[in-house]
Parts: structure tokens; C-alpha cells; sequence
């Protein structure tokens, strides 16, 4: 029953964004078939493209027939670069899916240890040291972390080849040793943002009672913290890092842009200027479906971690 | 009766930009009054390369700012899609580095004393990608694609406006038996011939989009959207000893700041359209060349809507803009004054002197706008597109020169599709800036002046322009001709039609280890000249 609900509600969220994506690009300025013709094109040639492409129809005609074709999974052939949206989607996906992973593994490496570090020896200097530090990173934008990334990384200690990216099937290792890049501008600030929650997270905990509860029956204070005190701390902490990932997930579109990674993100921004709606159509709905399908990734784990959710 | 004349004598369009030339231009109108001292000029450093002797074989990357729009030379509606297409394709003719057009699958262009029938010797040695020897069929099928003529036409094809004079294209055999092609016209109009540069292409070939065929110095190897386009040396080549190197990647970057920091980095070979700030970084690790854009930027005017649709007020605009000043703020005092719409490198069509016409003078400027009846200035709203920095800055120098004068600008940014929808198509604006290109004939910049043209955005109208401008197309005799399109320009530059600010330099970075890029008067970036040296 409750899985029916969520796949539910999943559909219809899935609907109502392609209804409003749909009419919302209808609505703004622009035209695919003069974004194509370009600026010399003659009348009649635009209202024969037009034709061609279907945009003479009634808006409720293209709708059902986007819907009809995206509920097979067809999402139609991209304007712009005259090859099926799935396909364009499909070799994007790889890219943004590794961004997302790289970055995640990094999130989690990192920001555990030292929120619990920080928050063990709250005020010590070395919670300060890490406030300092996650106050600053967490305030710089990521498309100046990416350009410095790529300046100290790249341009003075040549670690990587900055825009010279390598498709992961050509070789493996590269790709990855590129991405892990763009994975550290990606990461950083979310990284500072984790410390500081997850802090203030365990704080929070480890003045209720249950704490005092369990240090008056002598328990000592790391099994308090690792037992009892982290796992409740982690509710919130799970619900941020499900944001993170549906985020990056989306495509880093800012990152993307820096790195010149061929991702989602710059896939969509693309598709937007060239008015190319099939795919951002299919674009925005692949958000839609995978912001939807995280947070019920995360209420699944939450079930888990707490078992007073039922 | 037909009087053959060889193409680089009779046409046109020897639009010679000496390469020499045209740097000097640009060195010239710097340096007078530059005060902001913000980086040292940009020298170009070309001299030492051509004593080198040139190495074949090799690859390059060369950096591009936008993704291709279509891979099918008819279909390709961008100046940067179309200059990437050159390195692949070729049409009858070809424009060459000085702006002539040379005979390339044709061999020959025999215009009829008339004017209305062009005839084609073809090459006989002219192969395709795919190793087809290129045929008559091939060239007919490709100039109706290109002018709308094919019985089933893809509505994606860009029907070429000014092949619509053709009547029909035709095989003919020459005195000695070769096989040609032959085009005939409902009127003289020999600026035909510069849009038959249009890429021939195999007959009913229906992959061009993903798996082009053409006849140029290099051919297709892939395409990754959004990354990049790669091309390898045509074995085949008609032309002895082209191209030099083996491999050519076109890369695709997300965003100057990318480009930027592969181009320090290395991993970029020729990145063309540098601002000067940047060509200043790279100076040291590359060569840097400079040449013009080829298109004029300028504030159009709604010449329809208040306050533009007086002409006192225009003229005042003109005055009031100090374009010298536009020049030092936006591109460190690079770039060529204009003062017509058409571009320093049409040579012999170009009204130079007109640059001149309405120098900086803000008194003047208040006296018109006294006489308009707007002695206190009023506000209007310059659209900008907002993808172009370039137009955005120049907005907002001009913003503070209008101030001068009292005039009160707003610049409101729009994205390009915006633009193109509002602005270009709908003429629904007061000012904008942007910058306009065109092919090699002057009627390619002149027709928008036209009152009944639909591509006429900024809604000049001047029945005697118009009169003379029909006249012009039709003339055969260029002495004539050139003496009509000053006559247009003439008329724009009284009318002041449009604030015509400048053409922009074009700053290209190039590994120190190439030689041999060019110039062109128009958007070509030629691959098949460029080499390493030892």
C-alpha cells in the first residue's frame, strides 16, 4: 500500500512538472524553428519548419502527443542536433553520474570524521580551526573554487589537462583522474556545510536526556557518541545528504560549465538557448524523477536507521 | 557570344584584405588618445613565422566558443558553425585570404555579356569524403538544395534569398567537350556568383547531419555534440601540397573562463576571439595575431518609434557617442571606426571617409536635440543581448556618454533567443546593440536598408535608397556598382539610419610552434593552411 502511494505520487509529480515545463517554454520567447533557421530565414521557410515540427498544432495536440511518446520512453528527436533525445541523454548521463558519485564519496570521506571531530572537542581549537575553515569554503561560489581548482591544479602544478576531458569508454583512468576534479569543486562546499550540520546535529543530541541517562550508568563517552548519540544525529544528516546527491544528480550545471564536462547540466542549459524543447523536456523531467526517487531513497533509509518510523 | 574572364579579374569581390594592411589599420586609430593605461597593446607578432620552413602532418585543437549548429553545410545557420563547415566543404567557389573568389569544384566562372547566364567548367579530379568523383548531377542537386528549387525540399535547408534570381541550373558541355554547369538568371546580377560558394554535396546523400560528405581540404571523422568535431586530412585534395597536418579537432568550450584556463594550460593550439585582456595573458606562451571580425557593431535605432523616428535625433546620437572612447573602454583601443554598415574589408565598396561623419561633439549633439524639441534630453532603453559581454560593455559606455547630452539610457539584457524573437523578428524594441556579418557582396549588408525587406529590423525607409539599391544589384559594371553602394552608404550615413560604431578586432592565439593561419574577410577559420614549422 505505501509503495503504491509513493509510485503515485511519483507519477503525478512526474506529470504536473512535464505539464508546467511544457506550457512554461510555449510561453517565453523564442521559437525552435527560427532558433534553427537562424536570422536570415525567409517566412515562409520558418512556418514550413514549423509545420514540419509540429508547433502548428494546438498546444494540447503536442502535449498528448510529448506525453503519449514519453510514457513509451520516446521523448522525440532533439532539434538541435537531429538524434534521439535518449540517446543525447544517455551518453550525457555516464558523466554526471560519475560527478555525482565522485563527489558524494568525497562528501562522506571527509565530513564524517571531522563534524565528529569537531563536535567532540566543541570550542577546542580545533573545532575552531575547522569552523574558520567551513565558514570560509562554504561562502566562496563553486564556479570561482572550480576556476581556482583548475588554476592551482591544472595550470600551476599540472595535475590534470583543464578542458581536455576523456571520454570514460577512450580510457578509464583519465577520466576518472579528471573527474576528480570538478568532484572537489562539486564537493568542497557541501563538505563545509556537512561539517557544520552534522555538528550541531550531534550537539543538539548530546544535550537530551538520554545522554545524561547514559553517562550516570558509567558508559564511556565514544561509546555514548558512536551508539547512541550518531545514529540519531544522522536523521538530519541523511535527509542533507539526499538533497546533495538529487543536487549533483541534476547535473552541476555550474561546475559542468567550468570543467567543460559534457554532463546533464550543460546539456540542459544548452538546449535552453537553442530553444531545443524535446530535450529539455526529457531534461527536466529526469530531474523531476530522480529529486523524487532520492527522497524516497532517503525515506527508505530512514526506516532503517529509525524503527519508530513506520 | 560569351566573354570568359577569369573570376580573380572580373568579380567583384576583391575585397583585398592584405593581412598587412589590415593590421595597420587597426595599429593606426590606437594609442592617440588612450589614457586608461589598463595593459600594454596587443602587437601582433607575425613576421618571424614565415621564414620557417612549413612541416606536414600533425594535429591541432582549436578552441570554439559555441557548439555546432548543424553539421550539413546548408542547414548551418551560425558564422561559427559555418567557419568550422569551410575546412570540409566547398562550393563552386571559394573566398581565398584576400577576399576574391576562386574557383574551387568549378574551374572556371564565365559570366555572359548579358549577366544572366553563369557557366561552370567543372574539375574533372574533384572526389568527395566518400571517394566519389564529384558529377554534374552532384552539383545541380546541391545549388537547388541551397536555392529552394528541389521538388521535395527540407524545410531545414537555409534557402539562400539571393539565389532566388535562378531560373535554372543546367548541364552544358564547354567548346572542348568538358562537362559544366550552367545557371541561368531572370536578371543580370553577378553578386550571384559569391553565394555559389555553397558546398557541393553527393545527390540525395540523407546523412549529412550526422555523417557529412563534402569536398574540402579535410573530412569528417566525428562529432561529439556538446565537445567536439574532428576532422582528418583529405588525401585527395585537389589542390597539390594542402592541407599540412593530419588532424584537426574543433573543441567546444563551455565558457571563456575554461578556455582560458586550458589555453594556459596548453591543451588548446588556436583560439580565435580573444578580448584583449586575454591575448595580454597568453602573450608570453603564444602567438598572438590580430585581424578584424568582419562585421560592424553599432547602436541600431528603431528608425519607427519615438524618439528615433526624427532624424535630428538620430544625427544627434551620432554625435553624442564618442566611438574612440567605446574602443579604449571595451577593447583597450583595438578594433576599426566605421561609419557605415558595410565593413572595412569590402575594400573598394567601403565609404571610409564616412567614419568621419559625425565626429565626438557634444555641443552639436545638444543643438539637434534643441532643434528635435527634446532640449532636455529624454530616456529610451537599449536592448542587449546578454550572451554577448562585448555589446553589454559597449551598452554601458555609451550609457554614460548619452548622460552628457541628457539623454537617460536603460540597458536591458535579454537572452538570445529572446532577442532574435522580440527584437529581430518582432521589431519590437527602441535600441540594441549588436553586431551584423555578412558574406563577401555588399548586398549581403545593403538589402536590410530596403523599406519593404522583411529583415529590415530597424525600419529605415528612403525611397531613394531603395530606388538606387534595385539598381545596384542589377549593375554589371563595377565601376558603377562601387559608385551605387557608395551612393547607400551616402544616404545611411545623412539619414544616420544607425549609430555604426565599429569593427571589432578579431585576437587569435596560436602555439608557437604554427605558422600559416590567416585572415579571412569573412568568418572562415582555414585549417588547411596552417602548419607546424621546425
Amino acid at each position: 500500500m505505501k509503495w503504491m502511494k509513493k509510485i503515485l505520487s511519483l507519477i503525478i509529480t512526474l506529470f504536473v512538472v512535464s505539464l508546467v515545463t511544457f506550457f512554461a517554454f510555449r510561453v517565453i520567447p523564442g521559437d525552435s524553428a527560427i532558433a534553427k533557421l537562424g536570422l536570415e530565414a525567409s517566412e515562409e521557410q520558418i512556418e514550413a519548419l514549423r509545420e514540419q515540427m509540429g508547433l502548428n498544432d494546438n498546444l494540447l495536440v503536442q502535449y498528448g502527443r510529448f506525453l503519449s511518446g514519453a510514457v513509451q520512453g520516446d521523448f522525440g528527436e532533439s532539434t538541435q542536433y537531429n538524434v534521439p533525445v535518449s540517446s543525447l541523454i544517455a551518453d550525457r548521463f555516464p558523466v554526471t553520474a560519475w560527478l555525482a558519485a565522485l563527489s558524494f564519496l568525497l562528501i562522506v570521506v571527509i565530513s564524517l570524521p571531522l563534524g565528529i571531530l569537531a563536535s567532540k572537542k566543541e570550542n577546542g581549537i580545533i573545532d575552531r580551526g575547522i569552523t574558520l575553515l567551513t565558514q570560509t569554503l562554504m561562502a566562496i561560489p563553486s564556479f570561482f573554487l572550480g576556476i581556482i581548482i583548475m588554476l592551482v591544479f591544472g595550470v600551476i602544478l599540472k595535475w590534470f589537462a583543464p578542458g581536455d576531458y576523456v571520454k570514460p569508454s577512450e580510457n578509464f583512468g583519465q577520466f576518472l583522474s579528471y573527474m576528480i576534479f570538478p568532484a572537489l569543486a562539486v564537493s568542497i562546499p557541501k563538505i563545509a556545510m556537512m561539517v557544520k550540520f552534522l555538528k550541531t546535529s550531534v550537539l543538539r543530541e548530546l544535550r537530551l536526556d538520554y545522554v545524561r541517562t547514559a553517562k550516570s550508568k558509567g558508559q564511556t563517552k565514544n561509546v555514548i557518541l558512536y551508539r547512541h548519540v550518531l545514529k540519531n544525529a544522522l536523521m538530519p544528516v541523511i535527509t542533507f545528504l539526499g538533497m546533495i546527491t538529487a543536487e549533483s544528480l541534476a547535473g552541476s550545471i555550474v561546475v559542468e560549465q567550468v570543467f567543460n564536462l559534457p554532463g546533464m547540466g550543460r546539456l540542459l542549459v544548452t538546449a535552453i538557448f537553442n530553444r531545443d524543447y524535446p530535450v529539455v523536456q526529457a531534461a527536466v523531467l529526469y530531474i523531476a524523477a530522480i529529486v523524487v526517487l532520492i527522497n524516497f531513497g532517503v525515506d527508505v533509509l530512514y526506516r532503517k536507521v529509525d524503527p519508530r518510523i513506520a | 557570344m560569351k566573354r570568359s574572364k577569369s573570376i580573380l579579374l572580373f568579380l567583384l569581390l576583391s575585397l583585398t584584405i592584405a593581412l598587412s594592411g589590415c593590421g595597420g589599420d587597426t595599429k593606426g586609430n590606437k594609442g592617440d588618445n588612450k589614457e586608461s593605461g589598463n595593459g600594454t597593446p596587443i602587437e601582433d607578432d607575425t613576421t618571424a613565422e614565415s621564414n620557417k620552413t612549413p612541416v606536414y602532418g600533425g594535429s591541432v585543437i582549436v578552441g570554439i566558443q559555441n557548439d555546432l549548429d548543424s553539421l550539413d553545410p546548408h542547414k548551418a545557420k551560425s558564422a561559427g558553425t559555418r567557419e568550422v563547415l569551410f575546412n570540409m566543404f566547398e562550393g563552386l567557389v571559394k573566398p581565398d585570404k584576400d577576399g576574391n573568389l576562386v574557383p574551387a569544384v568549378a574551374k572556371d566562372v564565365i559570366i555572359s555579356k548579358d549577366g544572366k547566364t553563369l557557366s561552370f567548367p567543372l574539375r574533372e579530379n574533384v572526389k568527395f569524403h566518400n571517394g566519389a568523383f564529384v558529377t554534374v548531377d552532384d552539383v545541380i542537386y546541391s545549388i537547388k538544395r541551397c536555392a529552394g528549387l528541389l521538388e521535395t525540399s527540407d524545410p531545414e535547408v537555409k534557402v539562400e534569398r539571393a539565389l532566388s534570381c535562378i531560373t535554372s541550373v543546367e548541364e552544358y558541355k564547354t567548346e572542348d567537350g568538358k562537362l559544366g554547369v550552367q545557371i541561368k538568371l531572370n536578371e543580370a546580377n553577378n553578386d550571384v556568383v559569391g553565394y555559389l560558394t555553397c558546398a557541393i554535396i553527393p545527390k540525395g546523400y540523407d546523412q549529412m547531419s550526422t555523417k557529412p560528405v563534402g569536398t574540402g581540404p579535410f573530412k569528417f571523422v566525428s562529432y561529439t555534440p556538446l565537445q567536439n568535431l574532428v576532422m582528418e586530412k583529405n588525401p585527395d585534395y585537389y589542390v597539390e601540397g594542402l592541407p599540412y597536418l593530419d588532424q584537426v579537432t574543433f573543441k567546444v568550450s563551455a565558457n571563456t573562463d575554461s578556455a582560458m584556463m586550458a589555453l594556459l594550460a596548453g591543451n588548446i593550439d588556436v583560439y580565435p576571439y580573444l578580448t584583449a585582456e586575454q591575448a595580454n595573458q597568453l602573450k608570453d606562451t603564444y602567438n598572438i595575431k590580430k585581424g578584424a571580425m568582419n562585421l560592424v557593431q553599432g547602436l541600431y535605432l528603431n528608425n519607427a518609434v519615438e524618439p528615433f523616428n526624427n532624424k535630428l535625433v538620430r544625427q544627434a546620437m551620432c554625435y553624442a557617442i564618442d566611438r574612440q572612447m567605446i574602443l579604449d573602454m571595451v577593447a583597450d583601443g583595438n578594433g576599426t571606426i566605421v561609419g557605415t554598415p558595410i565593413f572595412p574589408q569590402f575594400k573598394k565598396y567601403y565609404a571610409a571617409e564616412l567614419a568621419d561623419q559625425y565626429a565626438y561633439n557634444v555641443q552639436k549633439a545638444k543643438d539637434l536635440l534643441s532643434e528635435a524639441g527634446y532640449p532636455n534630453g529624454f530616456s529610451f532603453t537599449i536592448t542587449v543581448p546578454s550572451n554577448y559581454q562585448f555589446h553589454v560593455d559597449t551598452a554601458q559606455v555609451i550609457v554614460e556618454l548619452l548622460k552628457q547630452v541628457g539623454i537617460d539610457t536603460k540597458i536591458q539584457l535579454v537572452e538570445w533567443e529572446t532577442w532574435v524573437n522580440d527584437v529581430y523578428a518582432g521589431r519590437n524594441y527602441q535600441s540594441t546593440i549588436v553586431g551584423l556579418d555578412a558574406n563577401m557582396t555588399p548586398s549581403n549588408v545593403c538589402f536590410r536598408y530596403v523599406s519593404t525587406d522583411p529583415k529590415n529590423f530597424i525600419n529605415y525607409s528612403n525611397p531613394k535608397y531603395d530606388e538606387i539599391y534595385a539598381k545596384a544589384i542589377v549593375e554589371i559594371d563595377d565601376n558603377k556598382k562601387i559608385e551605387y553602394y557608395k551612393q547607400l552608404q551616402q544616404l545611411l550615413s545623412e539619414d544616420a539610419a544607425s549609430v555604426y560604431i565599429q569593427d571589432a578586432a578579431n585576437i587569435v592565439a596560436l602555439n608557437k610552434k604554427l605558422a600559416g593561419y590567416e585572415f579571412y574577410p569573412l568568418y572562415v577559420q582555414d585549417m588547411s593552411l596552417v602548419h607546424y614549422v621546425e
